[in-house]
């Protein structure tokens, strides 16, 4: 089933969470919401599953306007964070209660519905548990379980509200690639929260980047990645440089000094760099290039991290070298950006 | 296990590494043996003076039973009533936001300040014949002061905070995601309360019913006033106790004395253990 947000804006007693934000889900995806914490993207899951009605906008579910119809006539599976099961109820319980609270002849019978519940468990890799109680599982056999009863109902869209973020490090990449494995085999329409980047460019189709209630960029991992198209993503997504500049003629300058970037389409003026600190090429000599004092040195995991004081201000720029590279033992390092971005300084 | 075989065919489980088990638990016996089992026991000692013969002749006698009925009777009917009741109030004080909530909610604790004696002249001034509310009542053809239903309402009334206390925390600590997946599950808003939120209140709720069962059975305060004390009709037990006080028979008062203690106890430890197993299957 296809998603479609149109204009949709949210307020909560007059504070906005979401300014007009308007999204496409095609049938089958597997989206990631990202962001910060206070960036809208679990009211933005909470509007799609209809546990928030929007001020303004309106959601589409296929051509229907779901933002009409109340939760439990919407059939979306939610998974939250905290699992949400039913304590007093057995595994297979909880798996059927969908099925169960179910009236007249949408209802299965009791046997159908306990097959039901087995072949899903059989499917979250759980089978033999259907005897015992949420709180004789793990986490991760919790969070399992949750998924299983939201599919029980054969949702058009299953949404999951930051699903792995009560687990433990190790816990959350295994699920992460079973949850891939799940969505390839089903085919939901699946739309998960999570402020975790790995998380989110290693799962999704496609990954929606939000910040402060607006939806910043949408793209796959690729595009997200090498083609930031805002100083907000760059920075929030991977590790990344900026450094103040000026734009003449098409040519980067810091201070007095060209940088040997042309940027023929910048407007003139300031503006700030932005590159990836490990995309960098590293010079000897230095005619059109930045250079800088090393005023630290770190060593991270595979890699060294030298952070440089470039220009007369003094700014602070972060390289990476690797750990046998001669320039690390260098006080003075001169380096060009191989890939980057120019965005106007605010 | 490397250690010597204990004799004895049970051991005191070890329940934490912190200190002092010993010493709490020796505390905590003594201390109930002096406050709880003495007394009890200096009770069911004194009846037990009085032979076998005797003893069933004043518990067969028909006015203990009927005063044990009336007793176990009202109180038994007092605690459901609040527990329905009762329930409802807790929902209302942590589900909605209103004016005057911590006024209401303040309010419930008042049956526990209160003297039991003004709380039953003032039910019993409501509702006799000619009370504010009782003069309503009596077109109807309902007598409530002076008759057992009396002795109901003024258990209702001490009862109440008993539920409210005891539920109120746990419902506090429902987490609303449970709900908000019921829904997404679609389970409409009455499946939502019997299926999903009041299995989980149950212990709780089994909880203040004892409490205010046990409470409503030892009442003595406020029910002398409003019941009117007919023997046979609305004479509660432990009432009965003190007019045989008053007549020196100490013999006869122990005995009905124990007679209740004895049915309460066997009460609250059926209750106990239909807790034990909710709590097994809800915990």
């Amino acid at each position: 089933m296809e998603v479609r947000v149109v204009n949709v804006r949210k307020e909560f007693e007059r504070f906005p969470a979401l300014h007009d934000v308007s999204l496409d889900i095609s049938s089958g995806e597997l989206i990631a919401l990202l962001g910060p914490s206070g960036s809208g993207k679990t009211t933005l899951l909470r509007l799609i599953a209809g546990l928030e009605r929007p001020t303004k906008g309106a959601i589409f579910f296929g051509d229907e306007d779901a933002s009409q119809k109340s939760i439990q006539e919407r059939n979306v599976g939610f998974v939250f964070q905290h699992y949400a099961l039913f304590r007093h109820m057995t595994v297979a319980d909880n798996i059927g209660f969908g099925l169960k609270v179910r009236h007249g002849a949408a209802r299965p019978s009791g046997q159908e519905i306990r097959r039901r519940a087995l072949e899903l468990l059989d499917l979250v890799q759980l089978s033999g548990l259907e005897k015992r109680y949420p709180a004789q599982l793990s986490g991760g056999q919790r969070q399992r379980v949750a998924l299983a009863r939201a599919m029980a109902i054969e949702p058009k869209v299953l949404l999951l509200d930051e699903p792995f973020g009560a687990l433990d490090a190790q816990v959350r990449r295994e699920l992460r690639r079973w949850l891939r494995e799940i969505h390839d085999r089903t085919g939901h329409t699946t739309v998960f929260v999570t402020h975790d980047q790995e998380e989110a460019l290693e799962l999704a189709d496609r990954v929606v980047v939000m910040s402060q209630g607006r939806i910043e960029q949408v793209g796959t991992a690729d595009d997200i990645y090498d083609t930031p198209n805002s100083p907000f993503v760059y920075t929030f997504i991977g590790e990344s440089s900026s450094l103040p500049v000026k734009v003449e003629n098409g040519e980067v300058w810091i201070a007095d000094r060209p940088i040997g970037l042309s940027a023929p389409h910048a407007p003139s003026g300031e503006a700030v760099l932005y590159f990836r600190p490990h995309d960098v090429d590293l010079l000897d000599g230095c005619s059109g290039c930045i250079a800088g004092t090393v005023a630290a040195s770190r060593r991270v995991a595979g890699t060294r991290r030298v952070e440089l004081e470039v220009g007369g201000e003094r700014q602070r720029v972060e390289i990476e070298l690797p750990v046998d590279h001669p320039a690390a033992q260098k006080s003075r390092v001169a380096f060009r950006p191989r890939r980057w971005k120019l965005f106007p300084a605010s | 296990m490397t250690t010597a075989p204990v004799k004895a065919g049970w051991r005191f489980k070890q329940p934490s590494v912190i200190p002092g088990f010993g010493l709490t638990l020796g505390f905590s016996l003594a201390y109930l043996t002096l406050i709880i089992l003495i007394p009890l026991s200096g009770l069911v000692w004194r009846s037990a003076a009085l032979g076998w013969t005797d003893f069933w002749a004043i518990a067969a006698d028909r006015r203990t039973l009927n005063a044990l009925k009336i007793s176990f009777g009202t109180a038994f009917l007092a605690a459901v009533v609040n527990v329905v009741f009762g329930t409802l109030v807790a929902w209302v004080l942590v589900r909605y936001r209103f004016p005057g909530r911590r006024i209401a909610d303040a309010m419930v604790d008042l049956p526990f300040a209160l003297p039991t004696a003004v709380a039953g002249i003032a039910l019993t001034t409501l509702y006799a014949p000619n009370g504010w509310i009782g003069h309503l009542l009596m077109p109807l053809g309902i007598k409530v002061a002076y008759t057992p239903l009396g002795i109901v309402v003024a258990l209702v009334f001490i009862g109440l905070p008993f539920v409210v206390r005891t539920v109120q925390p746990i419902m506090e600590e429902i987490d609303k995601e449970v709900e908000e997946a019921a829904a997404t599950l679609g389970a409409n808003r009455f499946q939502i309360i019997t299926r999903v939120l009041f299995p989980g209140l149950a212990p709780a709720i089994i909880t203040g019913f004892s409490l205010a069962f046990a409470r409503g059975v030892g009442e003595y305060g406020s029910v002398i006033f409003i019941a009117g004390n007919l023997p046979f009709k609305s004479e509660i037990a432990p009432l009965l106790i003190v007019i045989r006080l008053e007549e020196y028979n100490y013999e006869a008062a122990t005995a009905i004395a124990a007679i209740m203690l004895a049915l309460s106890f066997l009460m609250l430890l059926v209750v106990n253990l239909a807790q034990t197993w909710s709590r097994k299957r809800y915990g």
